[in-house]
């Protein structure tokens, strides 16, 4: 009877409405006057309290140019490149993706699933990298605890390459 | 008997350092360095362009191109490859190279050998002479076995510098055990202008004491002082670096002492890499 009971139970709690922890990322890109504009590359990631990396969220970079010429401009993110990207290899499956223009955009990730997986409690730090050709370079770090108690956002903002950007999470 | 000895070693330095720079290169207390665009590489079908020269200012070529014709590349898995393109200018040779590997390279030039001086009939003599190469079977040949006031000494020298393609790897980092050499304990391609770094000088495979080190930040004519950094190897031939700043550096070090091989009484190494320092 109990034994019965166990697969049906499992099938109950897999069609709840999801509970399921969650890590959004809202990334500012900032409209430059510049007399030449190209699109940033931009990386975002979450280190430890020992300032190692656990999760790479998203890259933006030129991943359509020939003979994978965009990859050239990839160490210019000098912090991510010298944390993990020089050991990746490029493409990465659910990480990388086009490089983006000006404006807001939104990042959600689900704690337990790629490329977020599981966050271990503890002290982290989101670091958001973004390097412009023939532009600047900036990162923005934002420090947060997980699990959080409740649902929380924090906020910072870059002052050349990068906007306004916040890490909402929720247990 | 000491006096002697001395006197020999001061009129001996000059010659001493003339022929080993470069050959035939007269550059007393010009500096030669080969210095790469860039150091840190990430993507495929890589190359990097390297200029070349021999010149007072560190890395401004304005007074002769030297010959670094001679020069090898130790790719990451340890294999050689050849410089390309390579073209001397009147100030400055530069070349290029082909990164067709993951990891980190070595772009350097080395020699190494015995010195003689000794007298014949009261007449000053030399091997190797004033742009001669040095070569086991000439030494042989040209120096009398006892002659008169004879002082060998065992010279090496070698410059070097570093790139790296993805990953940093330390095959080509290994110390070829002759002459002095810098073995990297911090990546020469890791290097951070906020972090220390530190360096471990051998000489013939050997840790060693005394090595005088010294560092120069490029840009020195934008600026009204050298501003070197000069160290010593502690007794574990260890040497730490705290960076002026981001940039590429000009690193000198030089080592003598008296545990040379005989027929040798005396060895010395002198040392040069160029190395960048990242912004953090």
């Amino acid at each position: 009877m109990k034994n019965a009971l166990l697969p049906a139970a499992l099938l109950l709690a897999a069609t709840l409405p999801v509970q399921a922890a969650e890590l959004n990322v809202a990334v500012q890109l900032p409209k430059l006057t510049v007399a030449e504009y190209h699109k940033p590359y931009v990386a975002v990631w979450i280190e430890d309290s020992n300032k190692q990396v656990v999760s790479n969220l998203a890259v933006w970079y030129d991943a359509k140019m020939k003979n994978n010429e965009g990859e050239k401009w990839l160490k210019d993110m000098r912090q991510w490149w010298r944390k993990t990207g020089r050991t990746l290899t490029m493409p990465v499956d659910g990480i990388t993706g086009a490089t983006q223009g000006p404006g807001q955009h939104q990042l959600n990730f689900t704690v337990g699933k790629a490329p977020l997986n599981n966050l271990e409690s503890g002290d982290y730090t989101l670091r958001v990298e973004a390097a412009r050709e023939v532009g600047g370079r900036e990162v923005v770090d934002i420090p947060f605890q997980w699990p959080p108690a409740k649902a929380a956002t924090f906020n910072a903002t870059g002052s050349t390459e990068l906007g306004a950007v916040a890490v909402s999470i929720k247990p | 008997m000491l006096n002697k000895t001395m006197l020999n070693k001061t009129a001996f330095k000059p010659l001493l350092v003339a022929a080993l720079v470069l050959g035939s290169v007269a550059v007393q207390a010009h500096r030669a360095w080969i210095l790469p665009q860039e150091t840190v590489l990430s993507g495929e079908g890589r190359w990097v362009s390297f200029d070349a020269a021999v010149s007072n200012d560190v890395f401004l070529a304005n007074y002769n191109p030297g010959r670094f014709s001679d020069v090898k590349v130790q790719q990451p898995d340890g294999s050689e490859a050849g410089i390309q393109n390579l073209h001397t200018g009147k100030y400055r040779t530069n070349f290029d190279v082909e990164l067709k590997q993951e990891g980190t390279y070595r772009i350097f030039t080395a020699s190494s050998g015995l010195r003689a001086m000794w007298e014949e009939d009261g007449k000053r003599r030399m091997y190797p002479g004033r742009g001669e190469q040095y070569s086991a079977e000439g030494f042989k040949k040209a120096v009398p076995e006892n002659a008169e006031k004879l002082v060998v000494s065992q010279a090496s020298r070698r410059m070097e510098t570093f790139v790296t393609l993805g990953a940093p790897s330390d095959k080509t980092l290994q110390p070829t055990g002759q002459g002095l050499e810098l073995v990297p304990v911090t990546h020469p391609n890791d290097l951070y202008a906020g972090e220390a770094a530190e360096f471990r000088f051998v000489m013939d495979g050997e840790p060693v004491q005394g090595v005088e080190v010294t560092l120069i930040r490029e840009g020195t004519r934008y600026r009204n002082s050298q501003q070197e950094i000069t160290l010593t190897s502690d007794n574990n031939g260890l040497v730490s670096v705290n960076w002026n700043g981001a940039g590429r550096y000009f690193l000198e070090a030089e080592y003598k002492d008296n545990k040379a091989k005989k027929p040798a009484t005396e060895r010395s190494g002198t040392y040069v890499a160029v190395l960048e320092v990242l912004p953090d």
